[in-house]
């Protein structure tokens, strides 16, 4: 096993540890805290793929945003305290089979469709994506208006999100 | 490529390392004699009473919206700024430009007095 199998099979079992404990675990601040470590886990599977803008956004989004309004989100629900009873319910090892069957046929679909076999494109060293990327976000003939259009989205979530959030002080 | 990952998992692995020592150095060298009174709770010099977890009512929500959007927008900014060296005067001021118009934003939410503590 090289290295990076061994990184792949680490990071793999705290993402999947940290998922289960996102839906176990009774405190929801302490799901919140689990889901992060979970997300961080893809962020690392990302960078074993050498998508670094992926890792970049996965950590500055999810886990730096995302992750923030669900404590937030959790802060501000109210009776979030209260026990709810259990988790799972009668039922829960048919919810299981089922989960499990649906997961094998995926696998079996995936592994007969003909686009599973084909072998990833090999990036030449030198060039850096993230550069492509940001040279063609802001190049006339790239994506120039749609990065402006970003801008001015942002600006109405920023000012929408304001205006149905903000109260004024009476 | 690779070796810039490297660096980030060494980091990884030493940045726990730190806080350990913290710990672990006072428990090797400290003399510990505790009792009952010493290892109690306390709050601000007097005994708690209630739960420890509480729910407080986060008046600051209102920030975690706007930092929401102001990290969407890092990731248009991030690509442009690591391209930044090879971009043209006019890529250069599509930047500002976006940033101008999120600024703008930031102006509305200023004199709407969001930014304000409350």
């Amino acid at each position: 096993m090289t290295v990076l199998q061994v990184i792949f099979l680490i990071t793999a079992v705290v993402t999947l540890g940290g998922a289960v404990l996102v839906v176990t675990v009774r405190n929801l601040i302490h799901a919140a805290l689990w889901l992060i470590l979970t997300l961080f886990g893809v962020a690392v599977m990302y960078g074993l793929l050498s998508a670094t803008f992926f890792t970049v956004i996965q950590v500055v989004i999810y886990i730096g945003a995302i992750a923030i309004l669900m404590i937030f989100a959790i802060m501000l629900t109210r009776r979030v305290k209260q026990e709810a009873g259990s988790s799972v319910n009668k039922g829960w090892w048919l919810a299981g089979l089922m989960s499990l069957v649906l997961f094998t046929a995926l696998v079996w679909m995936f592994s007969t469709w003909s686009g599973f076999q084909t072998t990833l494109p090999v990036m030449p060293a030198n060039v850096d994506m993230v550069k492509v990327l940001g040279t063609a976000l802001v190049s006339p003939n790239g994506y120039v208006i749609p990065f402006e259009i970003a801008s001015v989205l942002l600006l109405a979530a920023l000012i929408g999100a304001v205006v149905v959030a903000w109260e004024r002080k009476s | 490529m690779l070796n810039d990952w490297i660096f980030i998992g060494i980091f990884l692995l030493l940045a726990p390392i730190f806080p350990a020592l913290a710990l672990l150095i006072p428990r090797l060298i400290a003399p510990r004699k505790p009792n009952p009174l010493k290892t109690e709770t306390y709050e601000c010099g007097i005994e708690t009473y209630g739960e420890t977890w509480v729910q407080f009512k986060v008046q600051y929500y209102i920030f975690a919206l706007v930092f929401l959007i102001f990290d969407i927008e890092i990731v248009f900014l991030f690509p442009w700024a690591v391209a930044f060296d090879q971009l043209s005067m006019f890529a250069v001021l599509e930047g500002v430009l976006f940033i101008m118009i999120l600024v703008a934003g930031l102006f509305y939410i200023w004199r709407k007095g969001v930014l304000e503590w409350v």
